[in-house]
């Protein structure tokens, strides 16, 4: 979770454009989900309007029962849960990528909807900023 | 047109803080603006003045550094990235600060593009 | 709205999936721009050409020549339909389109 200073100077601006966070790794392997997860919240912060997809090993972020204890590192992805605190409403997974890696939605801690390439092929042509990746 | 740049790795392991640096030069040589810099992830490893690579290779920081100079660039680092990577005021080069996410998400509100250089 | 993604993909497609990611979700209309590693795809003849290839009606190909140059590539034939730019040509590519995402 981000720092609360990081909400420091909220955007003032007035200006609301589409942020897509694309999540594409598996968690824990590298820092990028974790860090990646951070910018979502902030956009939120920002009240623009967000969009985070899970493709790839990205499906594997939201997997129930991640339990970090053993590696000793932080366990972020609790973190999903809160993002509609944050009215981040907009979670989508590929049916493919869950399907390729023996997944259902029934294995996501957290409720997303699951599209086809072709939907999400929609949902990501129509924005404005791309982070992640 | 204003364009954006975040950069998520460091100045060696990784090929991406190159690539940027090389599209800023040509944007700016376009007579783009380039409102901010943004470093992410270990992207803020570039600001770190004590980084001393052989003399007969490129010097990132150096480079980021003067073309901040000359083109007066805000070149910002993410404080909790930068934290966690040990960087701190003291470490930085000239021309960079350190400073909250939300600067990143302002460029990407204000900026006509954000451009993503990563690995 | 119908906007229009520069997609950039900077990762060899013989060891990571970004390239066939982004041929399976950039929409029509789109371009792709080969950067760094992801090179190595615009090389005419190599398994994942014809991948390329199939696409090449419905989104245009870039490459970024002096990644290619840097990989002693400069010589080689190119998948037909690619254009080589330079950084120039990239920055152009950015301005042109209205959102860049980066296939990392």
């Amino acid at each position: 979770m981000p720092d609360e200073n990081e909400f420091e100077g909220e955007y003032q601006g007035g200006t609301v454009k589409r942020f897509l966070y694309v999540n594409r790794r598996a968690p824990h392997g590298t820092i990028y989900p974790h860090e990646t997860l951070e910018m979502v919240l902030i956009a939120a912060a920002f009240d623009q309007d967000v969009t985070v997809v899970f493709l790839d090993d990205g499906v594997y972020q939201i997997k129930k029962d991640q339990d970090t204890k053993g590696i000793g590192i932080k366990n972020f992805t609790p973190a999903f849960r809160a993002l509609d605190d944050y009215d981040v409403e907009k979670l989508y997974v590929e049916k493919e990528s869950l399907e390729a890696r023996g997944l259902t939605a029934e294995d996501l801690l957290v409720p997303v909807e699951v599209v086809s390439t072709e939907e999400l092929r929609e949902i990501m042509a129509e924005q404005d900023v791309v982070l992640g990746g | 047109m204003k364009l954006g740049i975040l950069v998520n790795e460091g100045p060696f392991t990784h090929q991406a803080s190159d690539t940027a640096y090389r599209f800023t030069e040509a944007a700016l040589a376009k007579g783009h603006e380039i409102p901010r810099v943004f470093f992410y992830h270990d992207g803020v490893n570039n600001a770190n003045k004590l980084s001393e690579p052989q003399s007969d290779d490129r010097n990132l920081v150096k480079l980021w550094s003067e073309l901040g100079e000359k083109h007066g660039l805000d070149l910002v680092v993410c404080v909790a990235a930068a934290l966690r990577r040990g960087m701190t005021d003291e470490l930085l080069a000239a021309g960079f600060r350190i400073s909250g996410l939300g600067q990143l998400i302002e460029t990407g509100i204000e900026a006509d593009r954000l451009v993503v250089f990563g690995d | 709205m119908a906007s229009r993604m520069l997609h950039t993909v900077n990762k060899s497609p013989f060891e990571r999936n970004s390239l066939n990611s982004c041929l399976r979700l950039a929409r029509k209309g789109s371009a792709v721009l080969l950067i760094e590693d992801g090179v190595y795809a615009a090389v005419a003849g190599t398994s994942v050409a014809e991948r390329v290839s199939e696409r090449m009606a419905e989104l245009s190909f870039y490459v970024l020549g002096p990644d290619v140059a840097a990989r002693g590539l400069g010589g080689a034939p190119l998948i037909e339909g690619f254009r080589v730019v330079d950084y120039d040509g990239f920055v152009d590519l950015v301005a042109e389109h209205d959102a860049t995402q980066a296939w990392l």
